[in-house]
């Protein structure tokens, strides 16, 4: 009887009622909040700082678009969620996008029914060792122990890499970054192999960052992105162009500090920045959205450059170079389509 | 010649005296104990360096720790190379680890409130035999007041809740009499109307009347959530186990079978694996964006977990009884509720306190696994968000060792407690 009541009470309190209708975009709104997955934390990328304020480059995502679909960059319940909830999570209503270093891969986006809108990281697999071991190539370790992640794509790369190259290893299995950090430094494993951003942020941690290399070879491609349910591409298109305005602010210029004033009147002599932040043409209306839907993604935290030097750029801890991550026009792979 | 005379006899006792050195306090104890033998002598000796070595080790480690610094390098810079901890990581981020980092800072006397209050309402149900039996209302009340000072909202979701369990219980007892199927069913529906009565009331008066500001439970973190997740499911899988373990040893065949299925259904499957159920597969199930609150859940299943291991327990208890106590007790005419509650639950649960004791701390600290389903317990908040934040990333004992001192705390005083008990109630044959 007790129990009954109680888990009713409970029940009561808990039940939040209401169908998800096809349109997210509705949902969104009516609900007032983005429900945007995380990870449960990962350095540079999601994590609540000591007000509890999640921080992060993959935050920032949700940040803008709760920005350019609700005009109040605050209004993200966080959902955070594991390597193995994060699929559940987005394919079951939960949350309306994931942005959590997922790697778009062809089942994922195939198989598993999800969309990836864009890359806003350009990953891949590397290593990192002592520098006493002397190592320079990643060929030259043959015998070691490394420690790896058990269940991710790293493991699989990491097996076909030495397999190609005829050398042999021996796997020292870890659950977390956080479990490895300690293993590595301890001896435990000679190596330590995991996406390139998590090595210099990891790196970045060590009391003496100098006496520990990352070698040359990246051995996989690990684009990650955000990503949204199959089946809505009205709400897959807000997603994906609220990341490319991002992109495109940089190539064009636009920072968080002159948006306001480049969206105050339209300069004829920069026709892509107005149709961008709505002082020309109809775009905002096309994605169902107000003609100032840019501009608030823009005022959040910037442009990508700006995001990306405020959380793991090189005046970060963590020291990320831009790398592939530069925009086309400075060598790299980021290329967002017109805004036309 | 002189007057005086020799005696040879003493006139009075000589005094006690006390025992030579070597036969009393603290040198025969160390002797007795340490050095008994050459063998003994090597050990102690061995123990005292090991000791010696553990303590000077940790020692500057503790005595020379950081406390005022805001991030890991900060710290490192202060210590400039010597040993020390960085305990700053614990006053800049204690609030995080005890409540989680969502949860309001301005609301944090809300928990602390309920915890203490915890104390108010346990003591009459520990200390029953010390304690006037009126305080149990304070303990009947507590769950209710307890989920009012957590979750907040409106007072009468709580207050409703509670007149729902009373009005199913006055029906139940004036209907008991005739039958107990329709004092049972009939106590449930009442219940069950009193809610849904109830829900029409609420919506009247206005989700504000006498509420504290609402935090959803997916903000519940820290120790907290530990709190929550320990006490709540510990004390309803004690009585759920009670009537699986008399379920079990039932004669009615229907009633026996179910109690065995769930008993060996759960006992078969890992905590962790339901916990993911809770969390993944629950989800399919619901239709999208209507869920069952994510604590309500992990409690459920939690419960039922524990409920199956505490029932196995008391059936330990219940074999152990001689069967003349049952036919003692059939002998006095006594019913089967009767026999249960004067004769045989008294004496089981008795024998059966270690082995709950047991349960109930080891389900406290699995607790933690609700960190792998994402949700911030103590060790989900170290193991993500502190360990995952730019400027802890890197602190490894001074986190873990908090996390132990917590932990041991509570876990040893369960078992005082129980051992305590098991005194008071040690009216046995030996």
């Amino acid at each position: 009887m007790k129990k009954s009541v109680f888990i009713g009470a409970l029940a009561l309190a808990g039940v939040s009622g209401g169908m998800a209708a096809a349109g997210t975009l509705d949902d969104v709104k009516a609900r007032g909040t983005l429900n945007c997955g995380v990870s449960t934390g990962l350095v540079g990328f999601a994590a609540p700082d000591a007000n509890g304020e999640w921080q992060g480059f993959d935050v920032a995502v949700c940040r803008a678009v709760a920005a350019a679909v609700l005009g109040d960059a605050s209004a993200v319940e966080f959902v955070p969620t594991t390597g193995k909830t994060r699929f559940t999570a987005l394919a079951s209503g939960e949350i309306d996008m994931l942005a959590r270093n997922t790697t778009w891969t062809f089942s994922r986006d195939v198989d598993l029914k999800f969309e990836f809108v864009g890359v806003n990281y350009y990953d891949g697999q590397g290593f990192m060792v002592p520098a006493e071991l002397g190592v320079s190539s990643a060929k030259d370790l043959d015998g070691a122990t490394v420690c790896i992640q058990t269940g991710t794509t790293t493991e699989l790369n990491l097996a076909d890499f030495f397999r190609a190259n005829g050398i042999s290893y021996e796997p020292v299995p870890i659950e977390t970054n956080a479990e490895a950090q300690p293993l590595y430094l301890e001896g435990a494993c000679d190596v330590y192999t995991t996406d390139a951003s998590g090595l210099a942020a990891t790196r970045a941690a060590f009391e003496d960052p100098s006496a520990h290399v990352v070698l040359p070879e990246i051995i996989s491609k690990e684009p990650l992105g955000p990503l949204v349910r199959h089946g809505d591409n009205e709400w897959g298109d807000i997603v994906r162009w609220t990341l490319n305005a991002l992109i495109t602010a940089e190539e064009l210029g636009v920072t968080s500090d002159n948006v306001a004033d480049k969206a105050a009147a339209a300069d004829p002599a920069t026709p892509e920045i107005n149709r961008l932040l709505g002082t020309e043409g109809t775009l905002g209306e096309m994605l169902g959205l107000d003609a100032q839907w840019a501009v608030r993604a823009l005022s959040v935290s910037g442009n990508y450059a700006e995001i990306f030097e405020d959380n793991i750029g090189e005046s970060t801890a963590i020291g990320l170079a831009r790398g592939l991550n530069a925009s086309y026009t400075d060598g790299g792979l980021l290329y967002s389509p017109p805004f036309r | 010649m002189s007057d005086t005379t020799t005696s040879f006899v003493r006139t009075e006792m000589l005094p006690e005296q006390e025992p030579p050195a070597s036969q009393s306090g603290a040198i025969k104890w160390i002797r007795d104990n340490l050095f008994s033998d050459v063998l003994n002598s090597i050990l102690t000796l061995i123990a005292i360096y090991i000791i010696f070595q553990i303590v000077t080790g940790v020692w500057p480690w503790i005595s020379n720790g950081v406390w005022n610094t805001s991030s890991l390098a900060e710290c490192r810079e202060v210590l400039d190379g010597a040993t020390g901890g960085c305990f700053s990581v614990l006053t800049e981020r204690w609030n995080q680890l005890l409540f989680g980092f969502k949860y309001p800072p301005e609301e944090y006397w809300r928990p602390i409130v309920a915890f203490i209050l915890l104390f108010a309402a346990a003591a009459p149900v520990m200390f029953i035999m010390f304690l006037p039996k009126k305080l149990l209302v304070f303990t009947a009340i507590y769950p209710f007041l307890a989920f009012w000072l957590i979750w907040g909202g409106t007072i009468l979701t709580p207050v409703f809740a509670a007149v729902g369990l009373v009005v199913g219980y006055l029906v139940y007892a004036n209907l008991v009499r005739n039958s107990f199927a329709a004092g049972f069913f009939g106590g449930i529906a009442a219940a069950f109307v009193t809610w849904w009565i109830s829900g029409f009331i609420t919506a009247a008066i206005g989700p504000d009347f006498m509420a504290l500001e609402a935090v959803p439970s997916r903000d519940m973190g820290g120790f907290m959530l530990n709190m929550i997740l320990g006490v709540v499911c510990v004390s309803l899988s004690l009585p759920i186990g009670i009537v699986l373990a008399l379920g079990r040893q039932s004669d009615m065949p229907l009633i026996k079978w179910i109690c065995v299925v769930f008993i060996e259904f759960i006992r078969g499957v890992p905590l962790i694996t339901l916990l993911f159920v809770a969390n993944v597969v629950l989800a399919y199930f619901f239709p999208p964006g209507s869920s069952i609150d994510l604590i309500l859940r992990v409690i459920i299943m939690i419960t039922a977990f524990s409920s199956a291991y505490i029932a196995e327990v008391i059936r330990g208890g219940l074999a152990a009884l001689p069967k003349g106590q049952y036919e003692a007790a059939d002998s006095l005419g006594l019913d089967y509720p009767q026999a249960m509650r004067l004769i045989i639950l008294p004496q089981a649960l008795k024998i059966s306190i270690p082995g709950i004791v047991n349960v109930a701390v080891g389900l406290f600290k699995d607790t933690t696994l609700v960190s792998v389903i994402s949700m911030f317990d103590l060790v989900g908040m170290i193991r993500g968000p502190i360990l995952a934040s730019t400027e802890w990333n890197g602190v490894y004992w001074e986190l873990w060792s908090f996390a132990v001192v917590l932990f041991f705390v509570v876990c040893y005083g369960i078992s005082q407690y129980s051992q305590w008990l098991e005194r008071q109630l040690a009216t046995d044959h030996r």
